[in-house]
């Protein structure tokens, strides 16, 4: 089947192009709302390396979305599910390493086209459906959520039992969506988030404590923690981690920078800290996320508090208007609404 | 319910070989109407969906279906389009009336089968107006200044290009209305109108503009071809 392909060719220019897609055994879904993560900014506005741009583009930005099954040759799906789309595509299967941390796997949106799609072509065990009654605003960025399902699932497997405190890092989207997810995941803990941003803290009225990083004297130390600030804030985010966690605690890193960050081995040592990375999800991150959708809807109201703006794409200079916007946006995700 | 009917009946005669429907020639690594039919069915939301094509070529494009996209081809049915379009369209109807039961509120909605640019926005955004006002055209605003001469020598008007805009396909009706509409024109008005829309104008009904797509090109001249072959990417 023809399918328009809309492609990042050049910093904020992109074009349609035509691709031959075969549908045989496949679920074809209509993207309806995407969500523009900050690596797709990363890429839109050219801040990626030249030679990070060389080899990627020209290619279809975002891996946040949902769509509408139109049909399914896999008899998986019936035309008009609401569904998530899956950006991670494994071509292995490895007993040990997850598919998300898979060097051959491919990821809609960074080397592969992302769901800027007339049409997503996809097997079926890339879709995942959700509850109808999910809104689609907050939806379209279940992805984001997944990605923070899958870092507390780590946290759960590799921490140590005590888990009276857990201290979140990161004031933005991310913060936000782990902190809620451990508030739910883990009720007996409490949560304490450390942020740069009064205004943001106040938004986040589900934890135990909240606290301005430059104003941490006497604050209890955490048990284990999760570092969500990312870009230049990382830096400072796990100096501060390592001084206020106890020993043997387990440092989540999430945040992404585009420079590598120094981090006091000395001290890590000497605590005996446990840090592990944690990126994008796996097929199991998304059903578990549907499933929270599903057990506790009012985690879909919270979400919904992201929600910065929702802006339709008819044509391609609606698609540059919603990544000029979510250049300025305070906090939250630029929902598309697509159209295309 | 919904139905399709890809109007596969024009000949190869401006494409430079009028011994091959233009329908039939490749595009990528499939004939121009596979690309077409292949939309059409992965759409989902069609009862039925049919080819009208040149009576000597009905065996063709039944084993091109099958070649090509098998795992489509029981859902295309293939039959002998008719002399002119509107004629073409009544086979379409009668068809869907006999072989599919098609109802009262069924919607038909035709399509160039040499547009194989066509999105499944397009085809969603037919059946939603067509279901809304009774008829539809898809169309783009026109772009080039359309100079109108009655004789054919000189100017007579140049309309307003900001009210102009260039048809495309699909169209798409409500079955029955557009089959007593074509029914109701006499033989002057039949042989000169070839086009079903324009039948409902004439009749003073409401046809709706859905927004077309200057990719949504119609494969006429080899040029269209090479044109289409560069619009496809890797």
């Amino acid at each position: 089947m023809l399918n328009t392909v809309y492609r990042l060719v050049a910093p904020r220019t992109i074009v349609p192009v035509v691709v031959s897609q075969d549908t045989a055994g496949k679920v074809v879904v209509r993207p309806t709302h995407l969500s523009i993560c900050n690596a797709d900014q990363r890429y839109y506005q050219g801040i990626r390396g030249k030679e990070v741009l060389d080899k990627k583009l020209p290619m279809a930005l975002i891996h946040e979305g949902i769509g509408r099954v139109v049909s399914d040759d896999s008899g998986t799906f019936k035309s008009g599910d609401s569904v998530v789309m899956l950006p991670n595509a494994p071509v292995e299967k490895d007993d040990y390493i997850a598919e998300n941390y898979l060097r051959s796997s491919k990821f809609c949106g960074s080397g592969f086209d992302g769901f800027m799609q007339e049409s997503m072509v996809l097997p079926p065990e890339r879709v995942v459906l959700l509850p109808q009654d999910a809104a689609s605003e907050v939806a379209a960025f279940t992805e984001l959520v997944s990605v923070a399902m899958h870092a507390i699932s780590r946290f759960d497997a590799i921490a140590h039992g005590r888990r009276d405190r857990i201290g979140v890092w990161g004031d933005g989207n991310m913060g936000y969506i782990v902190s809620l997810l451990l508030r739910l995941r883990h009720p007996d803990s409490k949560v304490v988030v450390f942020g740069r941003n009064a205004l943001k803290l106040n938004d986040f009225t589900f934890v135990d404590e909240t606290h301005l990083v430059g104003d941490v004297a006497g604050v209890q130390l955490v048990d284990h923690a999760f570092e969500c600030a990312g870009g230049e804030g990382s830096v400072a985010a796990i100096e501060q981690i390592i001084d206020l966690i106890n020993p043997e605690g387990t440092v989540s890193l999430l945040g992404v920078s585009e420079n590598n960050v120094p981090i006091s081995t000395r001290m890590v040592l000497e605590k005996g800290l446990r840090l592990f990375g944690s990126s994008r999800s796996g097929r199991k991150d998304f059903e578990d996320t549907v499933e929270l959708y599903r057990e506790r809807p009012e985690v879909l109201d919270y979400l919904s508090a992201l929600v910065c703006s929702v802006n339709e794409a008819a044509q391609i200079a609606d698609i540059s208007r919603a990544f000029e916007d979510d250049i300025h946006k305070p906090m939250g995700k630029t929902v598309i609404k697509w159209n295309m | 319910m919904q139905f399709a009917a890809i109007l596969a009946g024009g000949s190869g005669v401006r494409m430079g070989n009028p011994s091959k429907p233009k329908q039939f020639f490749y595009l990528g690594d499939r004939p121009i109407l596979v690309h077409t039919l292949e939309k059409f069915c992965a759409a989902g939301c069609f009862d039925g969906i049919l080819v009208l094509t040149p009576g000597t070529w009905i065996q063709q494009t039944k084993d091109i279906v099958k070649k090509f996209c098998p795992q489509y081809a029981d859902s295309i049915a293939v039959i002998a389009g008719g002399a002119e379009r509107n004629d073409t369209i009544m086979n379409a109807i009668s068809y869907f009336e006999s072989k599919c039961n098609a109802d009262d509120g069924a919607i038909i909605v035709t399509h160039d089968a040499v547009r194989p640019f066509v999105s499944l926005r397009i085809i969603e955004d037919n059946i939603a107006a067509a279901l809304k006002y009774g008829a539809c055209d898809t169309v783009v605003p026109a772009t080039d200044t359309i100079v109108e001469s009655q004789n054919g020598e000189v100017i007579s008007s140049i309309p307003n290009r900001s009210i102009l805009y260039q048809g495309q396909t699909p169209q798409s009706f409500n079955m029955r209305d557009l089959k007593e509409t074509l029914q109701s024109l006499s033989a002057e008005e039949s042989a000169i109108l070839t086009d079903a829309c324009k039948a409902f104008v004439l009749r003073g009904k409401d046809v709706a503009l859905v927004r077309g797509d200057v990719a949504n090109i119609k494969i006429t001249y080899p040029q269209d071809l090479r044109v289409a072959e560069s619009m496809l990417g890797a």
